[in-house]
């Protein structure tokens, strides 16, 4: 299925991402233990990596839905450095840069695909809601829904609730998007459209970090991938290295893991 | 029963229905719902004092009578030199205690709604008062209705208690019929059915709402209803 065919250009000019010694516990359990991870601007990382490996809370952190203990995150001039503490008003200005796609969609249920994707726009960014109403019926007609602005959340399938939760990440204007495992919760017959609008978001240079177990996802979008495990990032590369020829012993055999079911 | 005697009174127990314990219903519930979604935040929030503060409330509402209650607010306020009429008593009495059982539905809402839905809001820029005011509250709303519909059937049944300070709702008005004639028989029965014609309107009521509350909403409903079961 092809959402659209002209490549899009993003109103928003992408952001690079640097992450540097980034340590986050959760009470005494460590789960990132020095994240060191940069993502050039306009590409898409795929990260990979065991379950409880830490993959959801590195995106949280970068979304700052978690304040981690040390290291700090650059997402293009805006920067936290959180071992020396975070600062009143820090965390909102870097989670500007960022939205988020959640395995669970997270749509609100009381709002119709419209309204879910205007909520942010209109009432945390305060910009003019007539302006974001047409930006907004742009956005879900990308993804293929156009005629699905006023149905509420529960009488969407699988693949058209989180469609509308990119329309709705897309319609923050953020400058990087994070995805965690956007397909995990769906049907498998459904899964093909959320990637088809994955594959043109990556293709009009999009900035884009990617949870995702989708292996052949990764071999064609991904420009660079990133192995997480035990608390830090083990190996990272292009997507022929990283999946094809894992120079470390747990790359391989996570990834045996994975491909072989 | 003497069919002339029900004639007479029932135009003074509907008087004494629609003066009396129509509006002091009304009047509580809506003061209840205030106390009730203010102390289910006060519950909630991040301050040690106030949750406890609020728990305190929510632990003197349920574990005295309602009798007791209203007593105090009439009978005893007075002798500290506050001496309230009959009717706003009833109504601070009868708020007061919905809004202690209702806060514990309000709060048993609010946390129904998956974590999901607080970081969503989050992502999306908005503050923790936004989120609920949103995102939170509107979901906890539906998911309160059917068993506030609950505190709000046993809310006028329970207005007959405020026949005890005076207040001329309906049960005092068949009381002040009967007690002349001795007709105990016919004026409380009448009283009764009144009571029960109200209770059944308002439980049709009920059903035509939650009918209306959409399926989504059933998985958190179900769990509120645990939710206060474990807590009662
Ligand atoms: N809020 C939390 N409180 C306590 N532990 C958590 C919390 N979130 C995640 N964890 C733990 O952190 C580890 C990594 O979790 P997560 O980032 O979800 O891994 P992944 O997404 O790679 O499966 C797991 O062991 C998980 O139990
Ligand atoms: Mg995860």
């Amino acid at each position: 299925m092809s959402i659209h065919d002209e490549g899009f250009a993003p109103a928003e000019t992408p952001e690079g991402i640097e992450v540097r010694g980034l340590v986050k516990s959760f009470g005494s359990t460590p789960v990132l233990t020095g994240v060191d991870l940069d993502v050039a601007p306009g590409t898409v990382s795929v990260m990979i990596g065991p379950s409880g490996s830490g993959k959801s809370t590195l995106l949280r952190c970068l979304n700052l839905l978690e304040t981690p203990q040390a290291g700090r995150v650059r997402i293009g001039d805006d920067e936290i450095d959180f071992t020396a503490g975070v600062r009143r008003g820090q965390s909102a200005s870097l989670r500007r840069h960022s939205a988020m796609v959640f395995q669970s969609h997270n749509l609100f249920p009381h709002r119709t695909a419209l309204q879910n994707l205007m909520e942010g726009p209109v009432f945390a960014q305060g910009r003019p809601r007539r302006e974001v109403e047409e930006e907004a019926r742009g956005l879900l007609a990308r993804v293929g829904l156009a005629e699905k602005a006023d149905a509420y959340p529960d009488q969407l399938s699988g693949g058209q609730q989180q469609r509308v939760g990119i329309a709705r990440a897309l319609a923050l204007r953020p400058r990087v998007l994070l995805f965690d495992e956007p397909t995990s919760a769906l049907d498998p017959e459904t899964v093909g459209e959320v990637l088809a609008v994955m594959r043109d978001l990556a293709a009009e240079g999009r900035t884009m970090i990617v949870v995702t177990h989708e292996v052949r996802f990764a071999r064609d979008v991904a420009d660079h991938v990133v192995f997480l495990d035990g608390g830090v990032i083990a190996e990272e590369g292009p997507p022929q290295q990283v999946l094809l020829d894992p120079q470390q012993e747990r790359t391989r055999a996570f990834l045996g893991r994975i491909l072989s079911h | 029963m003497d069919l002339d005697l029900v004639r007479e009174s029932i135009g003074p127990l509907l008087s004494g229905t629609i003066r009396g314990t129509i509006p002091l219903t009304a009047a509580s519930f809506v003061g209840g719902m205030v106390l009730a979604v203010l102390v289910a935040l006060a519950r909630l929030s991040r301050v040690g004092v106030v949750r406890w503060i609020a728990q305190g409330y929510v632990s003197i509402i349920r574990g005295t009578p309602l009798l007791v209650q209203l007593f105090i607010i009439f009978y005893a306020l007075p002798s500290l030199g506050l001496t309230i009429d009959p009717f706003p008593s009833a109504i601070i009495a009868f708020s007061l205690n919905v809004g202690g059982y209702a806060s514990e539905i309000v709060r048993a809402a609010i946390l129904s709604i998956p974590r999901g839905q607080w970081e969503a809001a989050e992502t999306i820029g908005y503050s923790r008062t936004m989120a609920l005011r949103r995102v939170i509250l509107p979901q906890a709303a539906r998911v309160a209705v059917p068993p506030l519909s609950n505190t709000f059937i046993s809310l006028v049944k329970d207005t007959s208690l405020a026949s005890t300070i005076l207040v001329t709702e309906l049960l005092r008005k068949a009381q002040e019929i009967a007690a002349p004639t001795f007709e105990f028989l016919t004026l409380y029965s009448l009283a009764a059915v009144i009571y029960w014609v109200l209770c059944l309107v308002l439980s049709i009521g009920q059903g035509f709402l939650e009918r209306r509350l959409g399926r989504h909403l059933q998985p958190q409903i179900a769990k509120v209803e645990k939710v206060r079961q474990a807590t009662a």
